[in-house]
């Protein structure tokens, strides 16, 4: 009980301190390095909280793809670092007041949680019992079939972000020369040859 | 002192807060806004998992897979108007963005 503990205040601790890394490091690239050390920790609390196939889910798309992506775009984006903290404290209190008035709402809406007796029984897929079925069985027994319009729904989504980033980073450069198969096939000699009788003694013109 | 529901979602409150701060603080950096809305979706998933694990019910887990395909969906999209702005205008400096106002 205490190892457990002692793990949450230690993976609680260490996502804050990743996440206000995250806001205040200069560098774009860091920032991206501190938002994987968060993930990796928040992936600790959902471990502790019982759900290992979220959790494993969460360091494959965010640490794998997700934050290789930002990585890949800030590096590739020329940003000048030294103006990026222009007007750093002008934007600061309103900040810190907006911040401070919605956590403080949060916890206090947050530390007096009970869960209703109630509760219990409108639970739509109660989890089973961990010593009888692991908790990934248990995700895959409901998510594709209770929920499996859900589950296609997801991969539309994926799709059309997929389609869209395409559509909208592609881009046709002028004057890069690129074989245009059917033009070539389309070509027919009519349209290029011409046959001019050469009249003897004038010659071309 | 066991650990109990209020915790985790303490922690996920601090870590939606540090979200909306990032918004407010990074006005150079359109890039840094985009994590700060990751920070955000994943202080809504630690919620979602701490109900379903403390109530015992699954559905919490199944949704949270749903909000992380769309975060992924979302990463994608944003960086990509991220880098077709930086192209025309060569920042991605908050204050630049002025051309949508109506």
């Amino acid at each position: 009980m205490i190892a457990a503990t002692l793990a949450f205040y230690l993976f609680a601790g260490l996502a804050v301190v990743g996440a206000v890394n995250v806001i205040f490091q200069r560098n774009p690239v860091h920032s991206v390095l501190w938002l994987i050390f968060t993930f990796f920790n928040a992936a600790g609390l959902f471990v502790l909280l019982g759900a290992e196939f979220v959790a494993m889910i969460l360091v494959i798309v965010y640490v794998g793809a997700v934050a290789v992506l930002f990585l890949f775009v800030v590096m590739m984006l020329d940003i000048n670092i030294a103006v990026i903290r222009e007007g750093f404290l002008k934007y600061m209190w309103a900040g810190l007041l907006v911040g401070g008035i919605l956590l403080a709402e949060l916890i206090t809406v947050f530390a007096a949680w009970t869960i209703s007796d109630s509760a219990e029984g409108l639970r739509a897929a109660p989890t089973p019992d961990p010593s009888a079925m692991s908790n990934t069985e248990a995700i895959g027994q409901i998510l594709y079939t209770d929920y499996i319009y859900l589950f296609q729904a997801s991969g539309i989504i994926l799709l059309v972000a997929m389609i869209g980033s395409i559509v909208l980073t592609h881009r046709t450069r002028p004057g890069v020369r690129k074989q245009i198969i059917s033009e070539q096939n389309a070509r027919r000699p009519i349209d290029t040859l011409e046959i001019i009788k050469v009249e003897s003694g004038k010659g071309l013109q | 002192m066991a650990i109990g529901l209020s915790h985790y979602l303490t922690v996920s409150g601090i870590l939606f807060t540090l979200g909306i701060f990032g918004i407010f603080l990074n006005r150079k950096n359109l890039i840094v806004i985009l994590m700060s809305i990751e920070l955000m979706l994943l202080a809504v998933n630690i919620n979602f998992v701490a109900f379903s694990s403390f109530l015992g019910d699954l559905v919490g887990q199944i949704f949270t897979m749903i909000v992380l395909t769309v975060a992924a969906a979302e990463a994608a999209i944003g960086l990509a108007i991220v880098v077709v702005f930086y192209r025309a205008r060569r920042s991605i400096a908050v204050e630049d963005i002025n051309q949508l106002k109506g």
